[in-house]
């Protein structure tokens, strides 16, 4: 089965310092990866390479869908447009008739939880956890065989968070997508990935990964507290997630 | 009853809310009516004053306005005006807005024009009619010139910071849904800069008619300033200060007429966003969700 995204030695540098090295890493149709890290260890800067919007220094992406969909940490969403236009920018950009568009998004708004009066709404008219439903569903209005997520609920409060994460798998177990789930929160990952993958804390290569026991959406409150209390406490694939102080890196 | 078709549906929501719009401007107008009735009572108490030879009554001019507004050659003179000054706006507007776009995604293209845009603010306007009327001789070409090069650095100055400024992130998303540069500057560049670009475009449409008037008395090429150099010579005061009012007049009815319906039409996403209050057509309440 040929992988929704590669990843193959892919460097980076920002003025000079070296953020990321080495980095190889596959996602297989349908499959959702956690890429966990402590802070500052250029998981956010994978993702927009995974997602075209730089280009690596060193190693290449493959993408053989041609396209893929990004979840951002704040909802990005466009000032100007309703909640219905920015769902539909992905079929704007690839070319969908606008006669087709809206029903398309009307039922990615369905998927999401998102009422039809929601969609005449602008971005300053919606609260911040209906923008973040809006940018998923615009993650999801084309199908697009691979979503980028990059830290998409640090923001929201605990509630509205497991409300996402589990939108998200619902999505993924519907829509079968390829998606790189990027977080820091070993709890979350354990939730919503078929996989979990950690970065070195310096950027420069794999930790390794690990598969939590079950399939995502199947994981009750236990097995997931009982996964996050023995890899944090035993396992040394986890032994620097949260212990790491970003500004003390050369 | 037949239902409505969703279609026309959404067609009347849109024009509602339109209508809804146009009525708000309309009601705002009045404030700016109490605005030009104090400069007309400042007006009446300088002409109590210095006397009608001096100041005549804003009545009065009011009357001259009317009785030259009646007659078919007045209307020729303010078209004559009217159109060399927005012929140069024109002008400006496309050559500022696209040399301050490039310039906005050119960082290194906006650091070499701003001192050339410093030299051409520095240099008066009378100091370009001066040129033009010697290059192009007294006419149209003169008085087009001059209110372009007047237009111009405001307005190329708001294009490119308004490309200059925009959200970095926006570019990124569109990015990785696909946008071509093409698609990023339609969808996004050309929306940031209209933020900006909307207070310069009624700023240089002022100045374009003020130096329309300026050139034309000047170079002696017609129009209202023409006009205006005939009342001087006749010392007509009272016709002096009705050519000025349906100067004023001309470029208040510009500006409403085109520019702010524009611009509303564009910033309808601003009501939204404002502090007080979401100022939009009610919408249903929401059913609660699970």
């Amino acid at each position: 089965m040929a992988a929704a995204l590669t990843l193959t030695g892919i460097g980076h540098a920002f003025l000079g310092r070296t953020i990321l090295d080495g980095i190889s890493l596959t996602v297989n149709p349908g499959e959702v990866v956690a890429l966990a890290g402590p802070s500052g260890c250029g998981k956010s800067t994978l993702a927009h390479i995974a997602a075209g919007v730089l280009a690596p220094l060193r190693g290449h992406r493959d993408l053989p869908g041609g396209r893929c969909g990004m979840v951002f940490q704040d909802p990005r969403l466009l000032p100007w447009a309703t909640a219905a236009d920015n769902i539909a920018l992905p079929l704007r950009l690839s070319g969908v008739p606008r006669r087709d568009r809206r029903s398309r998004v009307e039922a990615v708004a369905r998927q999401v939880a998102l009422l039809p009066e929601d969609l005449d709404r602008y971005p300053a008219e919606l609260s911040g956890g209906m923008r973040q439903r809006t940018a998923i569903a615009r993650a999801l209005a084309d199908g697009p065989p691979v979503i980028l997520f990059d830290e998409p609920f640090t923001a929201l409060d605990p509630a509205l968070k497991r409300r996402m994460q589990d939108l998200v798998t619902d999505a993924a177990a519907t829509a079968r997508f390829a998606a790189l789930f990027i977080t820091h929160d070993l709890q979350e990952a354990a939730r919503i990935a078929h996989r979990i993958v950690v970065m070195n804390p310096d950027g420069r290569g794999l930790t390794g990964e690990c598969r939590p026991p079950g399939q995502p959406g199947q994981r009750d409150d236990g097995a997931v507290f009982a996964f996050v209390r023995a890899a944090l406490s035993s396992s040394p694939l986890f032994a620097h997630l949260n212990d790491l102080d970003e500004r003390r890196l050369p | 009853m037949t239902a409505t078709p969703p279609a026309l549906n959404a067609l009347l929501r849109a024009a509602g809310l339109r209508l809804s719009r146009i009525g708000r401007s309309l009601w705002g107008g009045w404030a700016g009516l109490a605005g030009l009735a104090l400069i007309a009572a400042l007006w009446q108490a300088g002409h109590e004053h210095y006397g009608a030879f001096i100041l005549p009554a804003p009545l009065e001019t009011a009357r001259t306005a009317l009785r030259l507004l009646g007659t078919p050659a007045s209307w020729q003179i303010i078209a004559e005006t009217l159109l060399r000054a927005g012929a140069g706006f024109c002008g400006a507007v496309c050559l500022g807005v696209s040399a301050g776009i490039a310039a906005g995604y050119s960082p290194a293209t906006l650091r070499l024009a701003r001192p050339v845009l410093t030299v051409i603010t520095g240099v008066p306007p009378i100091a370009w009619l001066v040129l033009a009327m010697l290059w192009l001789g007294p006419g149209d070409g003169t008085v087009l010139l001059t209110v372009l090069i007047a237009a111009l650095p405001v307005i190329f100055v708001a294009a490119a910071e308004g490309i200059g400024t925009r959200d970095r992130g926006l570019d990124a998303m569109a990015t990785a849904f696909g946008a071509t540069a093409l698609h990023r500057l339609w969808l996004l560049g050309l929306r940031h800069c209209l933020i900006p670009l909307f207070p310069a475009l009624t700023l240089a449409l002022g100045g374009a008619v003020k130096v329309a008037v300026m050139a034309e008395l000047l170079s002696n090429a017609g129009g209202i300033g023409g006009a205006l150099a005939l009342s001087r010579a006749a010392l007509d005061v009272p016709a002096a200060l009705a050519w000025v009012v349906i100067a004023v007049a001309s470029l208040i009815t510009l500006e409403y007429a085109v520019l702010r319906p524009l611009q509303a039409e564009t910033e309808v996403w601003r009501d939204a966003a404002r502090p007080w209050g979401v100022r939009r057509a009610a919408l249903p309440p929401a059913p609660s969700r699970p």
